[in-house]
């Protein structure tokens, strides 16, 4: 790849005249040596699955395994079609379909990694329901994949995107950063104010913890997903109205990565800490476990080595 | 650069819940199915560290047996594969792993076939559903199954791998990775190669056909399953 900062890919973008998306997929074919016209299609079928996981968590109540989460998109949506939401309808439909996804993955359903399971709402939450919203082509919504991908690739080299690794802000924060610049340029702002709406919205995670109940990815992840969407799409217009990141962008992220190496382990996705540790999230970890019979231990000797 | 391509950013698609303890889970299931070369029999899986406390509401035991049964990370029915596996007359048994681990989340898989041949894999899943296999039949290797991957069991002798990479060398076969393990002194061996292209039938013949070789397998996680005989 020809850049590794956020203000690489934007004076690529910039000095050649080409969309963040068309740089992506360029250097792509470059590194893998597969066709562009391949690699599209295999973003298009992420676009496909991503949109079906949307129609899934919107049609059904999509309980998860341990019962502790489902149903919460479909009351988001009826509020957006019998109600009035305080934040708008475009702002409240991206929260539910962004909410579906989330709750499709907790309950086993098929997602896209974007970038990790637990992040996995926000891009299709923004996406679906602007493509709706705009009247947009499937090819269009696919580039702007391509452009998430390229700020999302610029974030995980210089920091990270998993929860162990970073802490929440690295998985919601880096998705809402992805989505908020990948709009920009879906609605045609010029890569400078699509990284400028990536800092934006990175400045706003700076700090968020990963701390699921029970160590799974439903409490809070779910709901920070929902919420995720409506902070990309306020970030998008940030960036669309010409305002500017003061700290660059890129500046940001090594802030994230700063962090996410001095939070505490029990913030970064043990179960250990945050609100997996409050009583009710403790209390709640003990119901899922009770009545469970715990894995027998093995008998035999230990295994393998102490590597890593 | 640890994330080299788009897709590492948007993908793999999957079932949920969890790249790592799902996506990982069923990776390691595959690829311990291939490298028995059949659907087992009988399979006791250790779960070590995070895999043993949160594998129930992460569906890990769903994973590994879906990866198990050929299924791929987006297998929607990965959901219900312990029902299907019950179905195929498969006996999977889970136990809490003893000991120290390679990482965090590990499983360890004892598989045995119909007719009695058995396999055993250490594999850890070590983030966004990549995995790292650790321990082949009792060797110690290193490989991600994301490249094909010829595992080749051979005795402890003098040119034997030159003989393999010989054979690779003319087919204009590039190797990324190699490793080997033996077990003692002119005993038995494994040796582990990651290539850049699919091996055809015809080079794995060519490498069985090495005096000291006494089992090749391929093992490769874009490897669409052929159906059985």
């Amino acid at each position: 790849m020809r850049f590794r900062t956020l203000k690489e890919l934007a004076t690529i973008s910039i000095e050649e005249n080409k969309t963040l998306a068309k740089v992506m997929i360029e250097e792509q074919a470059a590194e893998t040596g597969v066709s562009p016209e391949d690699i599209f299609a295999q973003m298009a079928d992420y676009y496909e699955k991503m949109k079906e996981a949307v129609r899934k968590g919107l049609s059904e109540q999509n309980v998860s395994r341990s019962g502790l989460s489902g149903g919460d998109a479909v009351k988001v949506l009826d509020l957006v079609e019998n109600g009035t939401p305080s934040s708008g309808d475009p702002s409240s439909r991206a929260m539910a379909y962004a909410l579906a996804v989330s709750e499709v993955n907790a309950s086993m359903g098929r997602i896209i990694a974007t970038p990790t399971a637990g992040s996995c709402g926000i891009i299709p939450g923004v996406f679906v329901s602007s493509q709706e919203r705009f009247g947009w082509s499937d090819e269009h919504m696919v580039n702007g994949l391509f452009a998430a991908g390229a700020i999302g690739y610029v974030i995980a080299n210089n920091s990270f995107i998993s929860g162990a690794e970073g802490g929440c802000q690295a998985e919601v924060g880096s998705a809402i950063g992805m989505a908020a610049g990948a709009l920009v340029e879906l609605r045609g702002g010029d890569a400078e104010k699509a990284m400028h709406a990536v800092g934006l919205a990175l400045k706003n995670t700076l700090g968020l913890i990963c701390d699921p109940v029970a160590g799974l990815v439903e409490i809070p992840c779910i709901v920070r997903n929902g919420l995720g969407a409506v902070n990309a799409l306020a970030a998008a217009d940030m960036g669309l109205a010409g305002v500017r990141s003061a700290i660059p962008s890129d500046e940001v992220v090594s802030v994230m990565l700063e962090v996410g190496a001095a939070m505490p382990s029990g913030h970064r996705e043990t179960g250990q800490g945050g609100l997996a540790q409050t009583p009710t999230g403790r209390k709640l970890t003990e119901n899922l476990m009770r009545g469970r019979k715990p894995l027998e231990p093995e008998s035999e000797e230990p295994v393998g080595q102490n590597v890593e | 650069m640890r994330f080299k391509n788009v897709f590492s950013i948007i993908g793999p698609s999957m079932v949920g819940p969890s790249s790592s303890h799902t996506a990982g889970a069923v990776r390691i299931g595959l690829i311990a199915r291939q490298l028995l070369g059949e659907e087992p029999a009988s399979v006791k899986i250790a779960l070590y560290g995070s895999f043993a406390d949160t594998y129930w509401g992460h569906g890990t035991d769903l994973a590994l047996a879906g990866g198990l049964l050929g299924y791929d990370t987006d297998d929607a029915r990965v959901a219900e594969a312990l029902e299907e596996a019950e179905r195929r007359g498969i006996q999977i048994t889970f136990v809490r792993g003893v000991g120290l681990a390679p990482h965090p989340n590990t499983a360890k898989l004892d598989l045995t076939a119909k007719d009695g041949r058995s396999a055993q894999l250490i594999g850890a899943s070590i983030g966004g559903g990549t995995v790292m296999i650790h321990e082949m039949n009792g060797f110690t290797v290193r490989c991600s199954g994301e490249y094909p991957t010829i595992v080749v069991l051979h005795d402890d002798r003098p040119g034997v791998i030159a003989s393999l990479t010989k054979i690779l060398g003319e087919s204009e076969t590039n190797i990324g990775y190699m490793g080997v393990d033996r077990k003692g002194r002119s005993a038995e061996a494994i040796t582990v190669m990651e290539l850049d292209s699919v091996p055809n039938s015809d080079l794995l013949h060519k490498l069985r056909q090495i005096e000291e070789v006494k089992d090749v397998t391929v093992i490769d996680l874009n490897r669409k399953e052929v159906k059985e005989q």
